[in-house]
């Protein structure tokens, strides 16, 4: 009998990293797709990165992932955003070749050493006690595995609305996912349903772009991969148009035949990605709404239309969307859908991943209550690292919340569960003037290497690259600029005061109109410094005071963390904790006080409860 | 792993004669060094466990000496915690005893919880297994009544003007984030300047807040309060009633600037200063001694005002004008001599702020006979505490010195936050330094602000796809 160390169920962007790094840490791995032409899927917009999306790209970068490295292969322009809001919140933004991104990721999939690609629906979990065994398939048969990932997206008991028309599909025409979901319930899972959707496509001839504004890339060299420097040499714009009175008329006139407000949907949708009829009602004093018009791809007719999501019936989204100047002739190629799909309540999760129920199960993506490509990516890479190193027997990997943007994610969804398809944002990084993109790198890739994702030739240059880092800051710190007549007429001609006594060149760089290359021609650093290591450079010394305040505050929130709560104990055996502390204390089963800390719920009280019960256990063993 | 340094007042207050501050946790003994003066200039970083040192403790500041005290040095391990534990024995309650527990938090510890030296002696293993369920119970009921306490200043108007702060901060850094996270969609930019005014605003508002904070100011500094009232009314009386029957005479302080005596006495943990004692004692009846003049300032300087009536003799036009003076100050009715035949009666005095428009509290006692003064002294803390309820003093005490700690560190914060804002800080560090302010300020009303900033982004602004 066959018995696989890992299966993975679904090749979106979750089961892709999930399967990748299950494979590269030398686990027999069986990744099943529902359709070898649709991995990698894009089903929504055409577009990965953008605040803190991005930083998780980086982050799966750093780590050992493939996001970055296929988005950076296949762009069709990648933009710089934030660039003039501050140091933590710089992201990059890339159009996507949806084609050649699904082109590479299966070409990936299939060199990669370990990994076995199979066609197949997945209906069942199999399970011995409370331990996976492995999966069946529609057709009957049987694989064992050792640990098994679901990666499942919006495929559960997925249901596409339009107008009054609904019917039972996963998303882009693909097949549904329909007994997998009763499966889980029958396993005691808590499920819940959630709603997202996506706007038209158009056919790129039927566009008339002198009516709108052409928005270019911005021409970087590399970017989302800290490996792939491959740089684009032509571009693809995307378009800007806006919505108009006419359009929210007839939105507001045919608003009763929308899946949405005529009550066909229960499905609870984000908050952060409105339908058009959404935007309409909730903000009427609006005149226009901005319409993003983003390429698909080369040699692709089809354009999204960002910003026109909506669940209306086929009809009135042509009628509507012809009232958008330059659209005013467009032909739809696809129209506008909500989708309806299951996911798991996230509160079922370890920080690992790991089902609370099932041994040896993992979730990662969509099925979690996250949307998005990169949340999904991020949760994968998660997966499948610590399905990998469940077979291998050690304990799991996570990170926390101070050293990454997918800490943040994973320990929102897990210790607060979410009420709606759960989006990163930077606003939600308390510590967010550490986790940069620039430096997801320093923060991450030590770990990525002795994980086994990270290969040595990378891994040396990160480490060379961290060294010249630190080695420039201690120069510009013990280096000191003697002020002479011809260094102040420098300072002066770049419009900041002379010097009156010789100071660090750290000092000078500090100042508001001073930059590193200013501070560098006074006084040059012996090596040749790459962009990278010099925006590392100028970000840790202009911001070390705020940087070294959080830094400050990452040491209290770690004192918290370090205090572990054993898994298995028993809250309703604490006296004097409140029943609504046991109830939520024993769905989330926190592993340490800083988790425990942040559910809602828990009060410093009941904490403080716990940790007393836990040293009188301690003392009565032994004693 | 380095734990906090905490600190409070661990004598009942207005008990006794003594007070004692105890500090626990690697840093009590340096902060303690840093406001404590020996007469000899020996520091206390080197002093040996379990000793006791005299001197003053001094205001680092401007050097002024707030107490003279004795300071317990315990080291770890051999303490009650098992960490470093200072104790400051001081003279009395009131407000050196405050005084000194602000510097040391200004020094850089924490406002204890409640029962957290015992939490910090059963953890570190100094206390026993039958002892944990006590700690429990103390942790629990203390929390309850704690909350308790913050729910009643939740309806004050010192709380509410707090949220109101807080919400117009959220309201800031949501723009400014929405702005962050989602670059791309069709929002008006945040222009960080333009934010300037507002934030000055909010920076005004809580220096106006932190120097009017009633409550909270006068269980720190004192009412100034005055005894006023025609001739024979009964106001020396009054005065040694009070003198007399309040637990604790704490300082006396001679007047700076008008030769004014003032005494300070407690009225359940309510220091009145009251104005101008010297005149009444002395002489027996102020006005008789300085007539009107010395009356008026009295009332112009006095926050409350108990105003005696004599209720054997009839009201005058004096009673009209002291009542047509004291307009805009709390007032307290005080219907003295109620042993004797009444003339004017509670009714009567009732009748006559009707005509003048007023609603003022009404106290019947007899200084002769002693009694009244408990209804009194309720009534003197229902006007301190207008609309907020006290569930114990001592509560309301630290609870006052927690939320002045905090709005000073608001204060702080917002300021610097302004001034990066000056220097030309980008958006993402201003909206972070903000944050911190409402998380800071939200200790004050316990209201989450993360969460509530991305509410406010996704209720306030159109975005997404």
């Amino acid at each position: 009998m066959e018995i696989y160390d890992v299966i993975v169920v679904g090749t979106g962007h979750a089961g892709c990293e999930a399967a990748l790094a299950a494979a590269r840490m030398g686990c027999k791995t069986l990744l099943f797709t529902l359709n070898m032409d649709n991995i990698a899927l894009m089903p929504c917009n055409p577009s990965i990165g953008g605040p803190a999306k991005g930083h998780l790209v980086r982050e799966i970068d750093a780590l050992g992932g493939q996001m970055g490295k296929n988005i950076q292969k296949t762009a069709l322009q990648i933009r710089r955003l934030n660039t003039k809001k501050g140091p933590a919140v710089q992201a990059l933004r890339a159009q996507a070749d949806k084609k050649r991104y699904f082109a590479v990721m299966k070409y990936v999939l299939e060199n990669t050493e370990n990994l076995e690609l199979r066609q197949g629906l997945v209906d069942e979990v199999l399970v011995k006690g409370s331990q996976v065994a492995g999966v069946s398939t529609n057709t009957g048969s049987i694989y064992h595995g050792k640990t098994v990932i679901l990666c499942t997206g919006t495929y559960l008991k997925g249901r596409i609305h339009i107008g009054e028309v609904s019917f039972e599909s996963g998303p882009y025409g693909q097949f549904p996912s329909l007994r997998l979901a009763d499966n889980l319930r029958s396993l005691g899972f808590e499920m819940v349903r959630f709603k997202t959707g996506t706007p038209p496509r158009i056919d790129a001839r039927t566009i008339d772009y002198t009516k709108m504004q052409k928005q270019t890339g911005d021409r970087l060299l590399g970017g989302f991969s800290y490996e792939e420097e491959e740089s684009l040499t032509q571009e693809l714009p995307c378009w800007l148009t806006y919505t108009t009175p006419e359009t929210h008329r007839i939105i507001r006139d045919n608003l009763e035949s929308s899946s949405l407000y005529g009550g066909w949907i229960t499905g609870i949708g984000p908050r952060y990605c409105p339908s058009i009829e959404v935007k309409i009602m909730r903000f009427p004093e609006r005149e226009r709404h901005q319409i993003f018009i983003e390429p698909e791809g080369w040699k692709n007719n089809e354009m999204y239309v960002s910003g026109l999501s909506n669940s209306l019936p086929e009809d009135i989204q042509t009628i509507m969307i012809r009232t958008i100047p330059g659209l005013e002739k467009t032909h739809i190629t696809r129209f506008a859908y909500a989708i309806e799909y299951d996911c798991l309540v996230p509160t079922e999760l370890k920080l690992s991943l790991e089902t609370k129920r099932i041994d040896g199960l993992f979730t990662a993506g969509q099925i979690n209550g996250s949307s998005g490509y990169e949340e999904a990516a991020a949760q994968g890479i998660i997966a499948g690292i610590n399905a990998a190193l469940k077979v291998k027997g050690e304990a799991p990997f996570i990170l926390d919340r101070s050293e990454s943007y997918i800490g943040v994610l994973i320990d929102d969804l897990v210790t607060k569960g979410t009420e709606e398809p759960y989006r990163i944002m930077t606003s939600r990084a308390e510590y967010r003037l550490l986790l940069r993109h620039e430096n997801a790198d320093i923060r991450l890739s030590e770990k990525g290497f002795r994980l086994g994702l990270l290969s040595p030739p990378r891994y040396k240059e990160f480490c060379e690259k961290k060294v010249l880092i630190e080695e420039e800051i201690k120069r510009l710190k013990t280096s000191e600029i003697v002020p002479s007549k011809e260094i102040n007429n420098a300072l002066e001609s770049i419009g900041t005061p002379p010097l009156k006594k010789p100071i660090p060149l750290a000092e000078l760089l500090r100042r508001p109109d001073v930059d590193y290359r200013a501070v560098d021609i006074l006084l040059p650093s012996e090596f040749k410094l790459s962009a990278d290591v010099i925006h590392e450079v100028e970000t840790e010394i202009k911001y070390e005071g705020y940087i070294s305040r959080q830094l400050n505050e990452v040491e209290r929130f770690k004192r918290m963390e370090e205090r572990r709560i054993p898994y298995d104990l028993d809250y309703s055996k604490i006296p004097g904790l409140s029943s609504e502390a046991i109830e939520k204390l024993e769905k989330v089963r926190p592993i340490s006080f800083g988790q425990a800390s942040r559910i809602s719920g828990v009060s410093p009280a009941d904490i403080s409860i716990v940790m007393i019960y836990m040293e009188e256990q301690r003392k009565g063993k032994r004693g | 792993m380095q734990e906090d340094t905490i600190a409070a007042i661990s004598t009942p207050i207005g008990e006794g004669a003594i007070s004692i501050i105890r500090l626990s946790g690697p840093e009590s003994i340096s902060i303690v060094n840093g406001i404590f003066k020996t007469p000899d200039n020996h520091g206390l970083i080197e002093a040996a466990s379990h000793t006791i040192h005299y001197g003053h403790i001094v205001d680092p500041e401007d050097n002024s000496i707030i107490d003279e005290v004795l300071v317990n040095i315990m080291r770890a391990p051999r303490t009650y915690t098992r960490e470093d534990i200072v104790e400051i024995n001081g003279h009395g309650g009131g407000v050196p005893l405050r005084r000194i527990l602000e510097l040391v938090m200004r020094g850089g510890c924490r406002l204890a919880e409640p029962g957290e030296f015992t939490k910090k002696a059963f953890l570190n293993g100094r206390i026993d297994l039958a002892q944990a369920e006590a700690v429990i119970d103390i942790i629990r009921a203390k929390t309850d009544l704690g909350s308790r306490v913050a729910l009643s200043h939740l309806k004050g108007s010192l709380s509410k003007e707090i949220e109101e702060i807080g919400d117009e901060i959220i309201d800031i850094v949501a723009a400014i984030e929405v702005a962050i996270d989602f670059p791309e969609d069709d929002l008006e930019d945040v222009d960080i300047s333009n934010i300037t005014d507002d934030l000055l605003g909010i920076s005004k508002r809580l220096s106006h807040l932190l120097d009017t904070a009633d409550s909270g100011r006068i269980l720190r500094q004192g009412l100034k309060t005055a005894i006023i009232g025609k001739p024979n009314v009964g106001k020396s009386s009054l005065l040694n009633l009070i003198l007399r029957e309040s637990r604790a005479i704490v300082t006396e302080i001679p007047g700076t600037t008008r030769d004014i005596i003032q005494e300070t006495v407690n009225i359940k943990d309510v220091p009145l200063i009251l104005l101008d004692t010297a005149g009444l004692r002395e002489t027996g009846e102020l006005v008789e001694r300085l007539g009107i003049e010395r009356t008026l300032e009295a009332l112009e300087e006095a926050e409350l005002i108990l105003y005696v009536v004599d209720s054997s003799t009839e009201l005058t036009s004096e009673d009209h004008d002291i009542l047509d003076r004291s307009v805009n100050k709390d007032v307290i009715v005080v219907l003295n001599k109620i042993d004797l035949p009444s003339i004017t009666t509670k009714e009567t005095i009732r009748d006559l702020l009707k005509e003048k428009g007023r609603d003022l509290p009404i106290v019947q006692i007899s200084a002769k006979n002693r009694s009244g003064l408990e209804d009194l002294e309720r009534v003197i803390l229902e006007e301190v505490f207008k609309g907020k309820s006290l569930s114990g003093a001592q509560d309301l005490i630290m609870l006052n010195v927690r939320q002045k700690d905090l709005l000073e560190r608001g204060i702080k914060r917002l300021n610097e936050g302004l001034d990066g804002i000056e220097r030309g800080l980008p958006a993402d560090i201003i909206a972070l330094e903000l944050k911190a302010v409402g998380r800071i300020l939200s200790e004050i009303t316990g209201k989450f602000i993360d969460e509530e900033i991305i509410d406010r982004i996704f209720s306030q602004f159109c975005v997404g796809k």
